[in-house]
């Protein structure tokens, strides 16, 4: 390479590596060397493990944390087992326009902000909401019903805000399925079970996991789903870095739930792709 | 030995089987039998309605009307996966997310059979299709031909009693293919499982096939074996379809007893054989039909005797051809290319004596 191209080059890649060394790296090394620094006497700090002490040592905190761990993978297999039929419609049955009408219909909900699209359920679930009002009015219930403040509701919301992520990866990835494999797969004796199970779900699996991986990571970080449909019941691991940060203003606290919040991320997606045999780079290129 | 009637030894019977899409017959009133054994190919242009025929067989397509029986029970109701008919697709349709040996194995272990049982026969498959030691790789590192025979092999480890083949050797460059429709023909013969092959290729259908369907615009248009279809075609179509031919129009000047004598509209004079007895008229003669001389006595005895001038010389090995410009065709006359004897090294431009006898001139009403 001469001077000329290796100039080019790095004009070409700095805006990139600014982008990610301004606005990723460097925040994430800030916040890693902030969660070493415990306080000791209000506004004097020396490095410790004293914050990730007191996360092992005070059960609300990792109890949260395994809870948001949990209830993220229950989202995520919810939100596959929702998606997957979905898809599988848009990428094998419907055609043309249809196809692009019901993409569409999947991104609609994401035109308004998040906030809004959770409030909008707070409105259907609430105790005098649509539902509950309806539930009376057929007679099924004979008071107010609440439907609020609950896991459910937190799930609801979340797999609502993670549908769209996963159809997306899981319709690339059956688009390409040729036809006449799965009628091969039919005519060779296969049953549909038998089909799904060994011909499209192995096919779609890059899908599956790159789908997986991106509801899982939006979930386990989300905070205004869990604290507005779960209320205080909502118990999101979000909400105690948010708590650190912003109530409490014990900074360093709060970075080190962060740090420990990725550790959690990166090993459950570590896991994930070990289990199911996939690599990350074959995933990120169907994602 | 192939005679519709005898119903105990056929494996495939379709009766007056029609398909429609919407007002379009794609399929179009087919009856036809498979004996047992036999290796059948339906020939026909894209869009005959060929693809759609294999496709109801297999049962992806249900039929509009007509009765679909393998031996001698119906598969209308029957799905795809309960038929004991297997196909090789156009595109092969490997599994590419399984190793050869489990493409194999998967119809066996799909039917039940354990999975070391399923392994040993699919193993033992191989080994037969000349693919020894395969198992284990994955598909997508094979070569076209051993793509097909695993194709093949993962339909014949069922044991079916009717294998479907879908051009499947439409995708392979033109050696493999030639290789191909012996190793297939031989394969069939080595299982003796009864073959439906369908193809647009009249060369494969010709030389693999035991009979042939020659199928047009969703009808049959003749059933006969390759020589019958080849030298008495019952319709224009299937005589200008299979095989090359010198294609004339003309009109019916007189007709005796099937002997039929044309007047071309470019002027010249015919004398064949056919139905026609008045009107306009198609003649065919194969181009390996007309005889060519130096002298004119030669030609003496042939009712049909023309003049003519080499226009073009299409070298192409054993298949090649000579057009001959004759004063009375408005298109040169298709001849084959003399390559040994007196005429051997003509060119063009060269003046030569041509005939053919009235048995070899097929005449048409058009």
């Amino acid at each position: 390479m001469n001077p000329a191209q290796r100039l080019t080059l790095f004009l070409l890649m700095a805006p990139a590596i600014l982008w990610l060394g301004l606005l990723i790296v460097l925040p994430h090394v800030e916040i890693l060397v902030l969660s070493f620094s415990q306080r000791v006497a209000p506004r004097v700090y020396e490095f410790g493990l004293g914050n990730y002490l007191e996360f092992f040592t005070e059960p609300l905190y990792w109890r949260t944390f395994a809870r948001t761990a949990i209830m993220s993978i229950m989202v995520t297999a919810i939100t596959l087992v929702l998606a997957f039929p979905i898809a599988m419609y848009i990428a094998r049955v419907a055609q043309g326009r249809l196809k692009a009408m019901l993409l569409l219909l999947c991104l609609l909900p994401f035109w308004v902000s998040e906030l809004v699209r959770t409030l909008g359920w707070m409105m259907l679930l609430r105790e005098t909401g649509i539902i509950s009002y309806l539930l009376r009015l057929t007679g099924l219930a004979s008071q107010p019903v609440e439907l609020l403040y609950n896991d459910g509701a937190v799930i609801l919301g979340l797999v609502y805000g993670g549908l769209l992520f996963m159809i997306v990866p899981l319709a690339n990835a059956l688009e390409s399925l040729e036809p006449s494999v799965v009628e091969a797969g039919f005519d060779l004796g296969g049953s549909r079970f038998t089909v799904l199970r060994r011909i499209v779900i192995p096919h779609a699996m890059p899908g599956i996991v790159a789908g997986s991986i991106i509801v899982f990571m939006l979930t386990v970080g989300n905070f205004a789903t869990p604290v507005l449909l779960g209320g205080k019941n909502g118990l999101w691991f979000t909400e105690q870095i948010y708590a650190q940060f912003i109530t409490r203003f014990n900074w360093p606290q709060g970075a080190a739930f962060g740090i420990l919040l990725l550790l959690l991320s990166s090993a459950i997606v570590a896991a994930g792709l070990r289990l199911t045999g996939q690599s990350l780079g074959t995933t990120l290129r169907q994602a | 030995m192939f005679a519709p009637s005898m119903s105990q030894s056929t494996d495939l019977d379709l009766v007056n089987v029609t398909k429609k899409f919407g007002a379009h017959a794609a399929v179009n009133d087919v009856t036809f039998s498979v004996a047992r054994g036999e290796f059948f190919s339906i020939l026909g242009p894209s869009g005959c309605g060929k693809t759609t025929l294999m496709r109801m067989i297999a049962g992806f397509e249900h039929p509009t009307s007509g009765d679909i029986r393998i031996r001698d029970k119906s598969m209308i109701g029957v799905p795809a996966n309960r038929r004991p008919v297997n196909m090789v697709f156009q595109s092969l349709a490997l599994f590419p997310m399984m190793s050869v040996g489990e493409n194999v194995a998967y119809g066996l272990t799909c039917r039940g059979v354990s999975r070391a049982e399923a392994d040993e026969r699919a193993t033992r498959m191989l080994e037969r299709v000349g693919l020894k030691g395969f198992g284990e790789r994955r598909v997508t590192a094979l070569s076209g031909g051993q793509r097909q025979r695993v194709a093949i092999a993962r339909c014949l480890v069922l044991e079916p009693t009717l294998v479907l083949l879908d051009e499947p050797l439409g995708a392979l460059d033109l050696k493999l293919r030639e290789h191909m429709k012996i190793e297939l023909k031989q394969l069939q013969g080595q299982f003796n499982t009864t073959f439906a092959y369908i193809t647009h290729d009249q060369s494969e259908a010709l030389v693999m096939s035991d009979r042939i369907a020659v199928m047009n615009q969703g009808r049959f248009e003749q059933v006969g074996s390759p020589r019958e279809l080849y030298h008495n075609p019952a319709t224009p179509f299937v005589a200008s379809f299979v095989g090359e031919t010198n294609r004339w129009q003309g009109e019916v000047a007189s007709a005796s007893n099937g002997a039929v004598n044309v007047r071309l509209s470019s002027g010249g004079t015919l004398h064949g054989h056919g139905n026609a007895s008045q009107g306009a008229t198609l003649s065919f003669v194969r181009p390996e039909a007309v005889a060519l001389a130096q002298d004119a006595s030669v030609l003496s005895s042939l009712p049909n005797r023309y003049e003519g001038r080499v226009s073009a010389v299409l070298f192409d090995g054993a298949a090649s051809s000579l057009l001959i410009k004759t004063p009375g065709f408005d298109q040169p006359v298709r001849a084959v290319l003399p390559q040994a004897g007196p005429l051997a090294g003509i060119e063009v431009g060269a003046a030569v004596h041509l005939g053919w006898t009235a048995e070899a001139m097929k005449v048409f009403a058009a």
